[in-house]
């Protein structure tokens, strides 16, 4: 056993009202910069949508993260071997292209003051921020399918609706009650990166205190493998340094007890943030664990932090008792593995993100009878609406399979009866409008008691903000010591400002000759 | 006289150049050291470019290389006639590869507005520099055949020479201007090693192929 400790997030889908706050708090902070314009280290999609850089999830063109290849069926990388990376060196076929993302804009304001006097009011015309050129047309930008974009076109084009039937298309696209969610995105920090594992010159790392995975700015010759290796293309690519960056989770944050940006700013409180304890000896076999398998896999490689044995083996390898305890009290852990709640998103990459998602509860299917809005065939099932809502909730279980469980529609089932629980027994504490047995019943189906219940209640609905974040300040000491690039043999004093990118330089970053 | 600054004073001071510049360079400024890929501004075109000039140059410079670190075996392989002429036809091919490589590398440079915003002034020096050295030594092996054969007895005891401190230019001080200039050249592309993009060569990631995938870095 070889205990690792990790920073690890929870996403509760259910709380997120799809308002870019979080995206915006981190623009501001790390990506703000001359080459990291096009960039969101996290952003929010539509789900069912194309995403960004449009169809990421799409590895039939991308390539990123992990298969089970040759005769053993042992992991190696999508992209190619490593004798692979060398020759695409000069040309990587697979990398995603600035027009994946969209070429990133300003405008002309001054024109607004010094247009002369005329028929029409001024326009501030759009100006490449890449060219510096007028740009006619804008064919894409940030978030350009939020909300669907007025259109079904992003939701078509979605690649996790390829397996669904066409009655399920038909009921998520029917107009007028067109069906989505949102979906925030940042770095995974993966337990066994693609990124890390494309690099070849290995400047990606993956921090052994927090499991936070990082560029080394210094190392990087951009070789640009790693922005193809990530699946979930989370690495970029930044065109005037021609260095790769990527979500940093504000580890100069955390370092001094603050949560990241994106966590601390957003509206819905949709996110938590705890250790998560792992057993680095057991990332080989969850991540090639046989499909259906894969997100059970990597709940067994998380350690339960009460366990004797793992408290005396972490202390053994280092793990300071503060984040020991932090990990007891971990909202990650109890959503993960207590509860099993949250998921990692598309575990079917075999990278083993350490992001987990819960996810939302889709409008129910229902529909208009003699001008009466009913929930389908509740009454012919005799049950209750909301227990009947479960699997005919309008954005089908195969969908949510696909974004979270590789597959395994089982899995999926399980959390939402367990949500569906917390739901009936709530309402029958609060409303008291449903029957006791009914209340039994939606537990029994949950696979749960009252205790959880209202555990799961708790932290769901009333977390106070030292819930939702439990991660200990690193030691001052060691808080200094990080401040200092690993690879970098000469320790400098590196100060940290904005203006030097936050990551660490003397001198600002700037294009090589 | 001047073939002694030009062929005995200032290769000498090329070498300084790229290895004291690279070391100063790589201790001072390693943020620079980067290949400057601009393959997410602009990508058909670069493939045309970028893969026939890097295969091509790579095996053309390897040919050098290999007959300048063992002339004795590299004579007795294209002793035989039929040899000489394959080993000719091969580099000429990987030549013209390079050659037209580079063009669309330089086209690309000037008529693509995304890759110009990212262009420096040293990449035009270093483009033109290398132009100038691709094309000679092509004309060079055209209308001066069997350098294969010459090189060994002309350039590579210059070389050697050099190498050990001896510098004896009369190898090279009766060569046709022609080459004398893609020698010249040459040790150009040498001095601007450490002060243009070229310096991602020492980067080649040939260790990559020996280490583990993952890599997990702690502090202490």
């Amino acid at each position: 056993m070889k205990i690792q400790s990790q920073v690890s997030m929870v996403f509760h889908l259910d709380k997120c009202i799809g308002c870019h706050t979080c995206t915006v708090a981190c623009k501001n902070i790390w990506t703000d910069r001359k080459g990291a314009e096009y960039m969101y280290w996290n952003n929010v999609e539509t789900k069912p949508g194309t995403g960004y850089p449009t169809r990421w999830e799409d590895q039939g063109k991308y390539r990123g993260g992990w298969v089970l290849g040759g005769k053993k069926g042992r992991l190696r990388l999508r992209l190619q071997g490593k004798w692979g990376t060398l020759g695409n060196i000069f040309y990587n076929p697979y990398l995603p292209t600035l027009d994946d993302y969209f070429e990133p804009w300003t405008y002309d304001y001054q024109n607004l003051f010094d247009a002369p006097e005329g028929d029409d009011q001024p326009t501030a015309r759009a100006i490449s921020m890449v060219t510096g050129r007028y740009m006619d047309t804008i064919e894409a930008g940030p978030n350009w399918d939020d909300d669907l974009g007025g259109s079904q076109v992003y939701a078509n084009n979605d690649p996790n609706l390829d397996h669904a039937t066409e009655e399920e298309r038909r009921l998520m696209e029917e107009i007028g009650r067109v069906v989505f969610f949102y979906l925030p995105r940042i770095c995974n920090h993966c337990l066994n990166p693609g990124c890390v594992a494309a690099c070849p010159a290995g400047a990606i790392y993956k921090r052994g205190e927090d499991g936070i995975v990082l560029v080394s700015q210094e190392r990087c010759r951009a070789w640009r493998m790693c922005i193809s290796g990530c699946p979930y293309k989370k690495t970029y690519f930044n065109w005037s340094t021609g260095k790769a960056e990527k979500c940093i989770l504000c580890y100069p944050r955390l370092e001094s007890g603050q949560p990241p940006a994106c966590f601390h700013s957003c509206v819905g409180r949709i996110r938590y943030v705890g250790l998560v304890l792992y057993d680095a000896d057991r990332i080989e076999a969850a991540a090639s664990a046989p499909q259906a398998e894969l997100v059970q896999a990597q709940r067994d490689a998380i350690l339960d932090p009460f366990d004797p044995k793992v408290i005396a083996a972490a202390q053994a390898a280092g793990i300071p008792d503060a984040k020991i305890d932090a990990a007891q009290k971990s909202p990650v852990y109890k959503f993960v593995k207590r509860w099993h709640l949250a998921l990692p998103l598309h575990p079917e990459f075999r990278t083993l993100p350490m992001l987990f998602y819960v996810p939302p509860m889709g409008p129910v299917l229902a529909k208009m009878d003699n001008g009466k809005y009913d929930t389908m065939d509740a009454k012919a099932e005799g049950l209750a609406p909301m227990l009947s809502a479960l699997e005919k909730s309008r954005v089908p279980l195969r969908y949510m399979a696909s974004l979270f469980s590789a597959g395994n529609e089982e899995i999926i089932r399980k959390v939402y009866r367990k949500l569906v629980a917390v739901r009936v027994y709530m309402r029958a504490q609060r409303v008291k409008d449903i029957p006791e047995a009914e209340v039994q019943k939606a537990l029994a189906e949950g696979g749960t008691d009252a205790r959880e219940v209202e555990a799961i209640f708790r932290l769901t609905s009333l977390p106070t903000f030292e819930e939702r974040f439990v991660v200990p300040a690193m030691e001052r000491e060691t808080a200094v010591e990080a401040l200092f690039p690993p690879l970098d043999p000469i320790a400098r004093n590196y100060p940290t400002h904005k203006g030097e990118v936050g990551i660490g330089f003397h001198h600002d970053p700037q294009r090589g000759m | 006289m001047s073939d002694i600054v030009l062929f005995a004073a200032f290769p000498y001071v090329a070498v300084v150049l790229a290895i004291g510049g690279g070391f100063y360079r790589f201790r001072h400024d390693r943020f620079s050291y980067s290949s400057l890929s601009s393959e997410l501004l602009e990508k058909r075109r670069l493939f045309w470019g970028s893969v026939p000039w890097h295969y091509g140059i790579t095996i053309v410079l390897l040919a050098h290389l290999v007959a300048f670190l063992v002339p004795g075996v590299w004579s007795r392989v294209i002793a035989a006639p039929a040899t000489l002429y394959t080993l000719e036809v091969i580099g000429f091919a990987f030549a013209l590869a390079a050659l037209m490589g580079l063009c669309v590398l330089i086209a690309r440079r000037l008529t693509q507005q995304r890759i110009r915003s990212v262009t420096t002034i040293m990449d035009w020096v270093l483009l033109a520099v290398l132009l100038l050295q691709v094309a000679l030594g092509f004309w060079v092996s055209l209308v001066y055949r069997w350098g294969a054969d010459w090189y060994v007895h002309t350039a590579v005891p210059w070389l050697i020479s050099l190498a050990s401190l001896n510098p004896q230019t009369q190898y090279v001080s009766s060569l046709p201007w022609l080459v004398k200039l893609h020698m010249l050249n040459g040790f150009v592309v040498i001095a601007l090693f450490a002060f243009s993009r070229l310096a991602h060569l020492v980067a080649l990631p040939f260790w990559y192929l020996w280490r583990p995938y993952q890599l997990v870095i702690r502090n202490r």
